[in-house]
C-alpha cells in the first residue's frame, strides 16, 4: 500500500476530536461480540485482521446516532482492507491479491501484535505498551 | 441486515425504474423534512428497520417498512405524541379509501385547469 503524504490529513478532520490511534498500513484486528443493537460492523469481519488502508477522517458514532443520541465524541473512522480469503476461507476460491475495504470505528478496532509465538517478545512489547 | 450471511443470497435484481405511489413519496418526503429538522438521523431509520426483523423484509414492502421506521423515530423523538397520531389517522381514515387516488386527481386537474 502507497505510503500517506507528510502531514496529510482526511476530509472530515476534526482537530478537538481524539487522534486515531493507527496510521495507514497498521495491521488490525477487529473486535468480536454480537451486542444487540445498530452495529455498523460487519459480521463477517467480527474478529478478523486487516490493515488500515486511510483514516477517513473522525463521525460521530452511529451506534449512538441510532438512539437519537448525536451530541457524544466523534470517533476515528478506519477504511480497513481485509483479504477475502482470510474471511472466506481458502475454498472460497479467491487469488491473494482478492481484497474488501470496509469502514469502521475506532471503538472496534484493536491492535494486532504477531509475535509469532514469541511470548517472550509480546510480554516486553505489552509491559512497554501497558507499563 | 449487518452484512447477515444467511439472508443472501438473494433472487437477480429487476433494475427497472418503476413508478411510485404518491404515498410513497411523501414517505420519502417526510424522512428527508424530519432528518433536516433535525427529530432523527438515516441512523435511527435504519435502527428501527433493523428492530423490525428479518421477516418484515419479506411481508412489508420498501416503503411499509420506512413509514413504520419514520413513525417510530418520530415518536421517540418527540415530534407528535401518540394520541396524536391515533386522532390523525383517524381523521384521515374518515376521507375513506379512495383519499389517496382523489388527491392525485384533483391535483391532475389542478394543473390541467
Amino acid at each position: 500500500m502507497p505510503e500517506p503524504a507528510p502531514n496529510f490529513l482526511p476530509p472530515y478532520w476534526d482537530a478537538d476530536a481524539a487522534k486515531p490511534a493507527f496510521s495507514m498500513g497498521k495491521k488490525v484486528r477487529v473486535k468480536s461480540g454480537a451486542p444487540p443493537g445498530h452495529v455498523r460492523t460487519p459480521w463477517y469481519v467480527r474478529g478478523r485482521t486487516g490493515v488500515v488502508e486511510r483514516v477517513c477522517g473522525h463521525f460521530h458514532d452511529p451506534q449512538e446516532l441510532a438512539y437519537g443520541r448525536g451530541d457524544g465524541p466523534k470517533l476515528p473512522l478506519y477504511r480497513v482492507r481485509f483479504a477475502l480469503a482470510d474471511i472466506w476461507g481458502a475454498e472460497a476460491g479467491f487469488a491473494e491479491t482478492d481484497t474488501i475495504d470496509i469502514e469502521i470505528y475506532e471503538s472496534w478496532l484493536e491492535p494486532f501484535w504477531d509475535y509469532g509465538g514469541d511470548f517472550d517478545a509480546q510480554a516486553a512489547r505489552l509491559e512497554k505498551e501497558l507499563g | 441486515m449487518g452484512g447477515l450471511i444467511d439472508v443472501m443470497p438473494g433472487p437477480p435484481v429487476d433494475r427497472d425504474e418503476h413508478d411510485y405511489a404518491l404515498w410513497e413519496k411523501r414517505v420519502d418526503a417526510l424522512m428527508v423534512l424530519a432528518s433536516a429538522k433535525g427529530y432523527f438521523t438515516v441512523d435511527g431509520l435504519r435502527r428501527a428497520l433493523e428492530d423490525m426483523g428479518e421477516e418484515s423484509f419479506e411481508t412489508m414492502t420498501y416503503y411499509e417498512r420506512w413509514i413504520a421506521s419514520v413513525t417510530q423515530n418520530l415518536i421517540e423523538s418527540g415530534a407528535f405524541t401518540i394520541e396524536e397520531l391515533r386522532a390523525q389517522m383517524e381523521q384521515v381514515q374518515a376521507r375513506g379509501d379512495t383519499y389517496g387516488e382523489a388527491s392525485l386527481d384533483s391535483g391532475k386537474e389542478q394543473a390541467d385547469a
